[in-house]
């Protein structure tokens, strides 16, 4: 170097000046943090767990409390010795609501019988909006002899249902499924 | 990359003859030399490159069937990691450094780099942070495996492994930083009179830049993976949702650092390509002010395009089309290089020698490389492509054609300098072929299995994926094996010292200082009386 200690004094004060930029954008990084947190807070990005609702009893927001939906039940028994209804003939519902209706069977025979619940709906088209989270149709049911049995099932109404669809009939029919009632027919 | 250095050879320029360095060993590891530690950035660049390589071909040794063959889907996993961290933090970035350690200071006609006891302290901590990573293979747990992003919450779940991971990216961050602090004092102070900055080579601007970018963002991984740790071990939950913390924080907060990183590793390659084209067509750089621009906007640039890594988070709307835009303006100065690069070549006297060869090579397969990225940059296309072989397609049409090739170029080019000893010229156009031929039939049909939907990071894939798999496994065993010619050709000129002698300017359109007023090889010491620049 033509000046080496002047040039190696001013490499030195280079050395500092650079060496705190990195300190500065080392905290930079933590920096982002709650500036980022402030971001989302402000942007709505993180409404799920936003102080306070976090506490607040979750909402179910998908419900139409606009209208209101008649559920009516009914059941019916083919070639089966059960006794079958529902604990109410009717319920309101808003769609989006979620519901469990009751439905009570009795076996009337001294053996036990095994049946398999098929649904069906009035208006037809209601099928598509109606969603059954649980149901004793899902599964074939065997009663013993004499059993009476309380049966649950849950649904939601979609609330996409068309306005014009004031009531929905749900109608159940018990099939025998063992095939007893074969046996019976033939002899 | 050589043994170089003869230490008697240095007559020429020094003549004081004051220096009783160490021999053996022990000359290496106290060495404050800029050419020895450029040596030994370049040979421990090339190890961990083989590293690198030996798990990459496990991974497509694995991938060449459908189904689990080899390794295990835990060790896959490990595989792919440290597949990444060994390349982008052992090998590309390590060899440009030793680049600028050789070159900087011959190419400004300054006698050794500002701080030379602590360029020898910054090479020094990788190979202990290349130990500590490759360590973590042998503890409970294995190696990190959360990719070499380590996205938070996997990274906050590993074992013992994630910690050593962390600290080597500690260790070698803070040898990045010294080793840009160094960078910039020397080019800033230590410049030969007349050498004003504009007319300085565009490799010295270009590694300046990088150094700035390194300064900047260097500091924020080391924050993220400091925050990443007091996660794992005492109680913080920056990143942990169950204290409360945010896992996509972890993104935001990595892809500021790891964007601008992208750009870390391809400046220095632009910069050595903008050496190498203008030497070989015999003509100067065309557009220089344009270059030096160009590459400025390309670094600020490249601090607002972070969330095009993030497109699935779920940004808002309006961040999603800030990031695209942002992204696709990157493009602009990209595009004003290339075309300086095609407009350099115009009508020039061209030879193509390897150095050429490799750069003529990079400008074509580092532009499809651009061009899959601007497809990337679509958000609505990303939505898509996010995390499939697609990317993978693009990052190493940008990575291994981008900057490995201007590694491979500047090498060629730069070893009659090293060593004295011209490289052997056949085998050197082998080598280019040969790489060339088989990373396209690695890669290339990496965009068919993206397009069709095949996940990356997996180890076993649906039998769809069969032939392009098969066909990427066998150009990568290909491409794995020519390097070891290119080991053969750099230890024929440096270590066996066959061929023949360099002289001091073997390229005749090559004109900056350490061929004009250097013979070669370059003497240990060189530049103790700066030379006038006009
Ligand atoms: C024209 C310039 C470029 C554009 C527009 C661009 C765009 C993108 C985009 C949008 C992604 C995200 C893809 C996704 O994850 O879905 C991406 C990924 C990536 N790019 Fe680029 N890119 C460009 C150049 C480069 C360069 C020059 C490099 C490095 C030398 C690079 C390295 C990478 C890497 C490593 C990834 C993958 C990161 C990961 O997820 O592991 N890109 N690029
Ligand atoms: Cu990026």
């Amino acid at each position: 170097m033509n000046a080496p200690a002047a040039a190696s004094a001013s490499n030195r004060r280079m050395l500092k000046k650079l060496l705190v930029v990195a300190l500065g954008m080392f905290g930079f990084g933590f920096a982002m943090v709650p500036f980022y947190n402030k971001l989302c807070e402000v942007a709505g990005l993180r409404e799920l767990w936003q102080p306070g609702e976090a506490n607040a009893a979750a909402v179910n927001t998908q419900v139409d409390l606009t209208r209101k939906v008649t559920i009516e039940f009914d059941s019916n028994v083919r070639m089966l010795p059960w006794t079958f209804k529902p604990m109410a003939s009717s319920v309101e519902v808003h769609p989006g609501e979620l519901t469990q209706m009751m439905y009570e069977v009795k076996n009337t025979l001294n053996e036990p019988v095994t049946g398999q619940a098929v649904p069906s709906y009035g208006p037809r088209q209601a099928a598509l909006y109606f969603n059954k989270l649980q149901c004793f149709c899902f599964t074939q049911q065997t009663l013993a002899a004499g059993e009476v049995r309380q049966m649950p099932v849950v649904f939601v109404v979609d609330p996409a249902l068309p306005k014009d669809i004031g009531t929905i009939t749900l109608s159940y029919t018990f099939f025998r499924v063992d095939g007893a009632d074969r046996k019976a027919a033939k002899g | 990359m050589s043994a170089v250095i003869d230490t008697h050879g240095h007559g020429h320029t020094d003549h004081d003859g004051h220096e009783h360095h160490p021999s053996g060993l022990m000359r290496w590891v106290t060495t404050t030399n800029h050419k020895d530690i450029g040596t030994m950035y370049l040979w421990f660049s090339f190890t961990m490159l083989l590293i690198g390589g030996v798990l990459a071909l496990t991974i497509r040794a694995e991938l060449f069937e459908p189904g689990l063959q080899i390794v295990n889907p835990e060790f896959f996993n490990q595989l792919t990691t440290m597949h990444g961290l060994i390349m982008v933090f052992g090998a590309i970035m390590p060899a440009f450094v030793g680049f600028a350690n050789w070159q900087i200071p011959l190419m400004i006609g300054a006698p050794d780099m500002a701080f030379a006891r602590m360029n020898n302290w910054s090479f020094w901590l990788l190979p202990v942070a290349a130990l500590l990573l490759i360590s973590s293979f042998f503890v409970p747990g294995g190696a990190p495996a959360a990719g070499w992003t380590i996205y938070a919450p996997l990274s906050l779940q590993m074992g013992p492994g994630m910690d050593l991971g962390i600290f080597a990216l500690h260790i070698m961050g803070a040898s990045s930083i010294m080793g840009s602090i160094n960078i910039i004092t020397t080019i800033l102070n230590m410049r030969a009179p007349g050498m004003t900055l504009m007319k300085m080579p565009m490799f010295v601007w270009t590694w300046l830049i990088t150094a700035y970018l390194l300064i900047a963002v260097m500091p924020v991984l080391a924050g993220a993976i400091t925050m990443t740790l007091t996660d794992r071990h005492f109680g913080t939950s920056f990143f942990n949702a169950a204290g409360g913390g945010d896992p996509v924080m972890f993104q935001h907060i990595f892809w500021f650092f790891g964007h601008p990183e992208v750009y870390i590793m391809i400046l220095p390659a632009f910069g050595i390509i903008s050496q190498v084209i203008p030497a070989f067509a015999r003509k100067p750089l065309f557009g220089y002010a344009s270059m030096v621009y160009a590459t400025s906007s390309i670094a600020i640039l490249s601090f607002i395009v972070w969330a095009h890594h993030m497109f699935t988070v779920g940004l808002p709307t309006a961040g999603l089309l800030f990031f695209m835009y942002a992204t696709m303006l990157i493009a602009v100065p990209t595009g004003v290089k290339v075309f300086n690069w095609l407009a350099t070549m115009w009508q020039g006297s061209m030879t193509f020698e390897t150095p050429m060869l490799f750069a003529v090579g990079f400008i074509f397969v580092f532009t499809m490389g651009g061009f899959t990225g601007l497809m990337l940059a679509i958000m609505p296309v990303d939505v898509q492509m996010q995390d499939t072989y697609y990317v993978v397609a693009h990052f190493h049409y940008v990575l291994v054609a981008g900057s490995l090739f201007a590694i491979f170029a500047g090498t060629y080019f730069w070893i009659p300098k090293w060593t004295g000893i011209m490289y052997d010229e056949t085998l050197g156009k082998w080598h280019f072929w040969l790489s060339l031929v088989f990373f396209n039939v690695t890669f290339f049909p990496m965009h068919f299995l993206g397009l069709a939907g095949m996940p990356r990071r997996i180890p076993d894939y649906a039998s769809q994926f069969t032939e392009f798999n098969q066909i990427a496994s066998v150009g990568a065993f290909g491409f794995g094996l020519t390097q070891l010619l290119f080991l053969y050709i750099v230890l024929k000129c440096s270590v066996l010292r066959k061929g023949e002698k360099a002289p001091a300017r073997p390229w005749e359109g090559a004109d900056t200082l350490e061929w004009t007023h250097l013979p070669s090889p370059a003497p240990y010491h060189s530049f103790h009386e700066q030379p006038e620049v006009k």
